[in-house]
C-alpha cells in the first residue's frame, strides 16, 4: 500500500510536523511499507475478543484529593525557551 | 583483588564487596573507570554525557559513608544511566536534538533508588532517539559502535548502556525496554539484559515512549548483578500510577538455591522460524541443551499468534508515542525554532527541527492509526490481537515454567545495513516484542559466539517471576563462561 502526497501532508499536519516538499516522497514510501506490514493484522480472527489496554488488567490506583506538589515553577521554567515574569512566551495569538 | 589493573574485569557484586571491605576506595575506582571511558569511548560513543566532577563528589560521599548505616548494598560502585532517565542537574537528552540542552530539575525514581543503594553515576549513555530504534543509529549524538566489532551496531535502543557494559567501562547500567530495547542490545554485545514485569520498576522521571509497554531494567555482565540492581530498583512508587503494589522478593537470595532440576522449559516453534540465522539458532539450541543436562524438562508450547507481534507493536507503540511526544511543543521545554510567525508555525518547525526521521515516522504512523476512520481497523484490531498474544503466553505458562529461545534473530549487523528500510530494521525485535506486549519479564544471557559475535539466549517468565528468571540465568552462568568473554577492545586501555 502506498500513501498519496496529500495524505502524508494531512498526517503531518495532524501531528504538528512540517514536511518539506522534497521529503514527501520518501515519507510516503516508508510509511506505506510500514502500513503494509501492519496490514497483516487484518487476517487475524478477533471476533468477540476484548481489546487489551493494560498488560496487567490493573485498575487505576486512587489517592486522596490533596495537593502534594510544592511550587517549583522557577525550577521548571529554567528549561523553557522563553519566559517572562513566570509566564511562557509564545508568538502573538490574538491580533 | 591485587592492583588496579583488573577492576574493570570485576562484577558489580565484586566491586561492591571491595569498596565495603575497604580493599579500595570509591574515588580510586571512579577515577579508574573515568580513565577507561576517556581512553575507549571516543571510539565507541557509548556515553552522551560524562560528569567526572559530579561522579567524584558522589564517590567521596560514598567513601565517607563506608562502614556506617547509611552505606547501601551498592555503596560506591560507579554505574551509568541510559539518557532517558532524568538526572537532577545533569543534562538528559533522550538521544534527541529536542532535548539536547534539557537539564531536569529532579531525579527519576530508578536513579533515586540506585543512588540510595549507594551507586555513583558516572554518566549518561547514548541511545536511539526517544528509544525508537534497534541499532542505536537514530541518536542525534551519533551511532554507538559495538565493542566486539566497531564496524557493527550494538543493537538498541539501550545500545550505549550495552556497549559500555560490554567494553567494561561500567559494571552495570540502566536501560529501558519497550519492544526489546534491553534484551536485543544485550544479545548483540554479550551482556545480560533484564526487562522486569510491567510496573515492577517505577517509571517516574523516565521519558515516556509507549506507556502500556515501557519498563525500566538493567544491563550487567551477570545475572547476579542484575539481581542486585533490580533489588535496588523494584517496588511501589505512588508517583507512577502503573507502578505495582506487589511484594518484592529477595532476588539475591533466590540465586543461592538456583537449580533447574524439574524446571519445565517451553520451546516455541515460533522462536525458530525462517528469520532466524542458522548459527544463532544452533547456539540457542546448545544453550537449551545445557539447561536440559541440568535436569530441566523441555516441553513443546505453541504461540500461534506471535508472528503478529511486530505488526501489533508497530500500531500500539507509535500510537502511544504520537500522544506522549505531543508534549514537545517548543514552549515549555525542549528545542524551539527561531523566528516562528505564529503558534502553529512554532509547533511544526520546533518539532520538525527537534525530531529525527525515525521519530517523525513513528509519530506519523501513530497519528495515522489513531485518526478518524482508521481507529477501529488499526488500533482496536491491534489491541485485540495483543489480547490473543497475551492469552497464548498464559496458556503456554500452564505447560511451562519459563519459555526459552534466541533473543535476536541475527548477530550484530553492520552500521548502515538496515537504516534505509524501517520494516527490515523492525524485524530485529521479532522474538523480543512478545514479552512487553503481554507485560512479561524476560532476560537475555550470553550463550555463545558466532563468527566472533555474541549471541543471546532469552528466557521469558510469567508476571513477577523475576526471581525464577534470575535463578535460571544464574544457574546457566555457573556452568558456562560466555558472560565472561570480553571483546578484545576491552583489554586495550590499561
Amino acid at each position: 500500500m502506498s500513501l498519496k502526497a496529500d495524505e502524508v501532508l494531512a498526517i503531518a499536519r495532524l501531528a504538528r510536523l512540517s514536511v518539506a516538499d522534497a521529503e514527501v516522497g520518501e515519507h510516503a514510501a516508508k510509511l506505506g511499507s510500514i502500513l503494509e506490514m501492519i496490514d497483516q493484522l487484518q487476517a487475524a480472527d478477533t471476533a468477540g475478543i476484548e481489546p487489551m489496554a493494560h498488560p496487567l488488567s490493573q485498575g487505576q490506583r486512587l489517592r486522596d484529593d490533596v495537593a502534594t506538589e510544592t511550587d517549583r515553577r522557577d525550577d521548571y521554567q529554567r528549561n523553557a525557551p522563553a519566559v517572562h515574569d513566570g509566564l511562557y512566551l509564545v508568538p502573538r495569538v490574538i491580533e | 583483588m591485587s592492583g588496579a589493573g583488573a577492576w574493570h574485569e570485576c562484577t558489580l557484586a565484586e566491586l561492591a564487596r571491595g569498596v565495603r571491605d575497604g580493599a579500595y576506595t570509591s574515588v580510586a575506582l571512579t577515577e579508574y573507570l573515568l580513565a577507561r571511558v576517556d581512553a575507549l569511548d571516543p571510539v565507541l560513543n557509548s556515553f552522551v554525557t560524562v560528569d567526572a566532577e559530579r561522579a567524584l563528589a558522589a564517590a567521596r560521599a560514598a567513601d565517607a559513608r563506608r562502614g556506617t548505616a547509611a552505606a547501601g548494598p551498592l555503596n560506591g560502585v560507579p554505574i551509568a544511566h541510559k539518557d532517558i532517565f532524568c538526572t537532577d542537574g545533569l543534562r538528559t537528552t533522550c538521544g534527541s536534538r529536542m532535548l539536547a540542552d534539557f537539564v531536569p530539575p529532579y531525579d527519576a525514581a530508578a536513579v533515586e533508588r540506585l543512588a540510595a543503594a549507594g551507586c555513583v553515576t558516572l554518566g549518561k549513555t547514548n541511545m536511539d532517539e526517544f528509544a525508537m530504534g534497534s541499532s542505536n543509529e537514530t541518536s542525534w549524538f551519533g551511532p554507538v559502535k559495538n565493542p566486539w566489532d566497531t564496524s557493527r551496531v550494538p543493537g538498541g535502543s539501550s545500545g550505549g548502556s550495552a556497549a559500555a557494559v560490554a567494553a567494561r567501562l561500567v559494571p552495570a547500567a540502566t536501560g529501558t525496554d519497550t519492544g526489546g530495547s534491553i534484551r536485543q542490545p544485550a544479545a548483540l554485545t554479550g551482556t545480560t539484559g533484564l526487562k522486569p514485569t510491567y510496573g515492577r520498576v517505577s517509571r517516574w522521571g523516565m521519558i515516556a515512549f509507549a506507556s502500556s509497554l515501557d519498563q525500566a531494567g538493567t544491563l550487567t555482565r551477570t545475572a547476579e548483578d542484575a539481581a542486585l540492581m533490580l533489588a535496588a530498583m523494584a517496588g511501589l512508587d505512588p508517583r507512577d500510577s502503573t507502578s505495582v503494589d506487589a511484594p518484592v522478593p529477595d532476588y539475591v537470595a533466590a540465586l543461592a538455591y538456583a537449580d533447574v532440576r524439574g524446571l519445565r522449559l517451553g520451546v516455541p516453534g515460533a522462536f525458530f522460524d525462517q528469520h532466524l540465522d542458522a548459527g544463532i539458532g544452533r547456539l540457542a539450541r546448545e544453550a537449551i541443551a545445557v539447561l536440559e543436562s541440568g535436569g530441566a524438562k523441555i516441553v513443546e508450547v505453541e504461540l500461534p499468534n506471535l508472528h503478529l507481534a511486530i505488526p501489533v507493536y508497530y500500531v500500539v507503540a507509535p500510537a502511544e508515542a504520537s500522544s506522549n511526544l505531543s508534549r514537545f511543543d517548543g514552549v515549555r521545554f525542549g528545542h524551539r525554532a527561531a523566528g516562528a510567525k505564529d503558534l502553529l508555525d512554532l509547533y511544526e518547525r520546533s518539532r520538525s527541527e527537534g525530531f529525527g526521521d525515525e521519530v517523525k515516522r513513528r509519530i506519523m504512523t501513530g497519528t495515522y492509526v489513531l485518526s478518524a476512520g482508521y481507529f477501529d481497523a488499526y488500533y482496536l484490531k491491534a489491541q485485540q490481537v495483543r489480547a490473543l498474544i497475551a492469552r497464548d503466553f498464559e496458556r503456554a505458562f500452564e505447560q511451562a515454567d519459563l519459555i526459552v529461545g534466541p533473543t535476536a534473530p541475527t548477530p550484530a549487523f553492520a552500521l548502515g545495513a538496515k537504516t534505509d528500510d524501517p520494516v527490515t530494521m523492525y524485524l530485529n525485535d521479532i522474538y523480543t516484542v512478545g514479552a512487553p506486549l503481554a507485560g512479561l519479564p524476560a532476560i537475555s544471557v550470553p550463550c555463545g559466539l558466532h563468527e566472533d559475535l555474541p549471541a543471546g539466549l532469552q528466557l521469558i517468565g510469567p508476571h513477577f517471576s523475576e526471581d525464577r528468571l534470575l535463578a535460571a540465568a544464574h544457574w546457566f552462568q555457573q556452568r558456562t563462561d560466555w558472560h565472561r568473554q570480553a571483546p578484545a577492545l576491552a583489554a586495550e586501555a590499561g
